[in-house]
């Protein structure tokens, strides 16, 4: 049960240090692939539908088809590495521990139900705050739409850890992905190979 | 009104546009005509009031004497101008629509502005009509210029709204209500006033051209078409005025600061004016100064009649604020006869500068003589209508020296010396301004071809003449007219008292002795005519003085004329000249060229504006266009926030 907040937590890590787009992208999947595990686990053998569709929707759309989706669009735009960041790699993975503080802090102050999983709130927080540091800290649109994937996955986290009876967040989780797909799609037709900036006005 | 403006702008046809929009001024003006004189006979007061879904505010209407005395202008001055400005427009190749709804807006609005009773209501109004006057002076908006003036307009403009929008916010909030009876009724502290006061001033003078607030007026009113400057110079910048003395109303028992103040503003308004008046070539540049300085005479007046209210002095009183009242009234008839004027020369010449022409006189005839009468009126010359309300004024300062209280007797001196100063001067640039306008030869090949304006643009003209004369014969009849609205002001019955009636009598005097003076030189021009009926006849140019060759570059320029006096106040004016000296006997070439900036925009507003952008420009980098700059901005806002709940748990 602790193995899949590790996990998430050093895909972030890898994640925020790394440059070549391909890599992140596998990383992203194999991040999707656990959390869709995570309901399935949580729940313990007593699977209701809902449980089902959300563990279910998140194998095939966050450890399969955005991965696959990403990849695509990183053939077609022929970009293969972030090359100018607007915060080095170094110094992202720097940031990323201080988040991992943060995000810890936060969620042992917070005062959520003594019957969560701390450590799994702590790693929904930091999901999202690294989502967030991505979006600002690097320069390619598909990284920004891996990072808002990776802050889906955060708030996707977040909601299986507080409560799995929630329909909510069933529905929460697919739309976001949808999201994503969305922002998916339009990279792919706009050709965004290099900054929003220089791209904004095709938009 | 506006409903005939509003189908202006949907009409296609050109002819009929005009039309519509005329009807609805036209039998909107009939309209309001009615209760604005029956207020006037001192008849009745009819307040309306219908709720509005907007918060504190009420579509609350109430017409009394004050309000109905400043609807006066825009009764005669608004269907003039349409008439006018349909003439003048003629030749435009733009569809005239939107012209005309604006047209139709802004006379509508001031209607409304006058007639409301509630701030917010006050407050809406007034910022629909800025905006409409604004589209209005936009209209050759393909000019660099005309922007650039309009944006000087709008940003003076919203800056008085401000002041005002902080003035009624703070009434509202003493009174508990916007109404403005209500605000009436309520009790402010000594300072409160004091700062009420002075937000008005801002405020409200920024409308009506208070030096150094005017910056606006020799902007838009030369940019704008010239019926508009009529409109807006006449008309529009009494607003200002009103507003001054309603929230004077409003206020209460005025101190004698109040008084001072604006006798002192109206001072310097009205010798700058004229004094930067001098300096232009601009005809319409000209003209606005001159409203400038007649706002200042409008304000000494108001401000003599406050300190009479203070000092209780019935006969300074009604002679200030009579006086001042009067020449809000007189000021629009002859400034939109001069505008109305000045627009006739550029319609036939082509041009506004007034170096280049000359001789028009003969060429035009009638918009000479009319120009004529309206540079004696605002020169205040008898017998025209400018003299009677100066003349007021002027007898204000007399009773103030008869008192032998120290105060009046300084007042006495402010008033005296500065309107001889301000009328000497506004003689001196009248007889520039129509001298080289209208006499002597023509400068210029545009003047020499000149021809009579359109009968139209003559019409309007032709009438504010009239009305000016009217009032200049009927000098001891008017102090009556401004009476009704005297008594809403002071908030009591007025008599015209003892002392107050030997000024009439010697106001009679004065009009009778020109009356005469009129009749009989009618008397000798008919008999002139008459009389060398066979003689010989003999054309010879203007001035020639036997020189064998005279050329036209030989007479007075607009500037020599005027350079004993611009040298006389250069400190003030900062004239710029450039241009070669004349050397030797022979000389083979010189130029010459002189341009007057604006003292308060160059010295005052300029530096305060590069100093306000120099202190907000750091912000420009906070708006930096970068959208992951921006993502910054939301991640920091939410962990801050995330971190400042949490520490609260």
């Amino acid at each position: 049960m602790t193995a899949i907040p590790v996990i998430l937590i050093l895909s972030c890590l890898f994640i925020l240090g790394s440059s070549r787009l391909s890599v992140a992208i596998r990383v992203v999947a194999v991040q999707g692939l656990f959390l869709g595990l995570l309901p399935l686990i949580r729940s313990a053998g007593h699977f209701s539908v809902a449980i089902l569709i959300l563990g279910l929707s998140g194998i095939i759309f966050k450890g399969v088809l955005l991965p696959w989706l990403m990849q695509t669009v990183v053939k077609h735009t022929g970009v293969q590495r972030e090359s100018a960041p607007y915060v080095a790699f170094g110094t992202s993975i720097l940031i990323g521990v201080l988040l991992l503080g943060l995000s810890t802090w936060m969620a042992i102050n917070m005062g959520f139900p003594a019957n969560t999983s701390l450590l799994m709130i702590a790693t929904a927080m930091f999901l999202i705050l690294v989502g967030l540091f991505l979006m600002i800290g690097r320069r390619l649109p598909i990284m920004q739409c891996l990072a808002y994937l990776i802050l889906e996955n955060g708030v996707y986290a977040l909601g299986v850890s507080i409560s799995l009876e929630f329909p909510l967040i069933v529905e929460l989780g697919i739309l976001l992905d949808i999201f994503v797909a969305v922002f998916l799609m339009g990279n792919l037709l706009f050709h965004l190979d290099r900054n929003l900036q220089d791209n904004g006005n095709k938009q | 009104m506006m409903l005939g403006g509003f189908f202006a702008m949907l009409i296609k046809s050109k002819t009929a546009s005009y039309r519509i929009a005329n009807l609805g001024l036209f039998l909107g003006s009939y309209l309001i005509s009615i209760p604005v004189i029956s207020t006037l006979m001192g008849m009745h007061n009819l307040p309306v009031n219908i709720g509005w879904m907007v918060p504190g505010g009420t579509f609350s209407f109430k017409l009394d004497a004050l309000s109905a005395f400043f609807c006066l202008p825009v009764l005669i001055i608004s269907p003039l101008a349409m008439v006018y400005g349909k003439s003048y427009m003629a030749h435009e190749d733009k569809h005239l629509g939107k012209h005309w709804f604006f047209f139709n807006l802004l006379s509508a609005c001031m209607f409304l502005l006058m007639i409301s009773n509630n701030g917010l209501m006050f407050l809406m109004i007034w910022e629909i009509m800025t905006l409409a006057s604004f589209f209005l002076v936009m209209y050759d908006d393909e000019k660099n210029e005309v922007r650039e003036a309009g944006w000087t307009y709008l940003i003076a403009a919203h800056i008085g709204t401000a002041a005002l929008l902080l003035l009624f916010a703070i009434l509202g909030n003493d009174a508990g209500s916007l109404q403005f009876d209500r605000i009436a009724a309520s009790n402010h502290t000594a300072l409160s006033i004091g700062i009420l006061f002075f937000l008005a001033i801002f405020g409200f003078g920024v409308k009506a051209g208070f030096v150094p607030l005017h910056i606006w007026l020799p902007e838009a009113h030369p940019a704008a078409p010239s019926h508009i400057s009529a409109l807006m110079s006449g008309v529009m910048i009494k607003t200002g005025i009103y507003g001054i003395l309603r929230i004077l109303v409003l206020l209460g028992h005025p101190t004698a600061y109040m008084g001072w103040t604006l006798v002192i503003i109206g001072m310097v308004s009205g010798v700058t004016g004229v004094v930067f008046a001098l300096a232009q070539h601009d005809l319409k540049r000209l003209l606005a100064y001159h409203s400038v300085e007649n706002i200042g005479i409008i304000a000494i007046g108001i401000g003599t009649g406050v300190l009479g209210l203070v000092w209780n002095i019935p006969s300074l009183v009604i002679l200030g604020f009579g006086g001042g009242l009067l020449h809000v009234l007189n000021h629009a008839l002859f400034k939109s006869l001069l505008f109305f004027g000045a627009g006739a020369v550029t319609h036939i010449t082509g041009t506004r500068n007034i170096e280049l022409l000359g001789g028009l006189l003969k060429k035009a005839r009638w918009t000479g003589w009319t120009f004529l009468i309206g540079s004696a009126a605002i020169s205040g010359l008898p017998p025209f209508n400018g003299f009677v309300s100066e003349f007021f004024i002027y007898f204000a300062g007399i009773r103030g020296i008869k008192t032998a209280a120290p105060g009046p007797v300084i007042l006495a001196a402010c008033i005296l010396v500065s309107l001889a100063l301000i009328g000497g001067l506004a003689v001196a640039c009248f007889s520039k301004a129509f001298g080289i306008v209208f006499l002597g030869e023509p400068r210029s090949e545009r003047a020499s071809n000149a021809h009579e304006a359109d009968k139209m643009i003559l019409l309007p003209m032709l009438i504010l003449s009239f009305l000016c004369i009217c009032i200049g014969l009927l000098a001891p009849l008017t102090l009556y007219l401004v009476l009704p609205p005297l008594q809403t002001l002071v908030g009591f019955p007025v008599q015209i008292g003892y002392s107050t009636v030997g000024v009439l009598q010697i106001l009679s005097i004065i009009t009778l002795l020109f009356a005469l003076l009129i009749v009989l030189a009618t008397m000798f021009y008919l008999i002139r005519r008459k009389l060398p009926r066979g003689t010989e006849e003999s054309t010879a140019g203007t001035w020639d003085c036997g020189y064998a060759e005279p050329t036209a570059r030989m007479q007075y320029t607009a500037s020599s004329y005027a350079q004993p006096l611009t040298e006389l106040f250069q400190p003030l004016l900062g004239t710029k000249q450039h241009g070669k000296k004349v050397e030797g006997f022979f000389p083979a070439q010189a130029d010459f060229h002189s341009e007057t900036p604006d003292a308060a925009r160059e010295k005052l507003f300029t530096p305060i504006f590069v100093l306000v952008n120099r202190l907000i420009s750091p912000f420009r980098k906070v708006q930096h266009g970068n959208l992951n700059g921006y993502l910054l901005y939301i991640a920091i806002t939410l962990i801050v926030l995330l971190v400042w709940k949490t520490g609260f748990h």
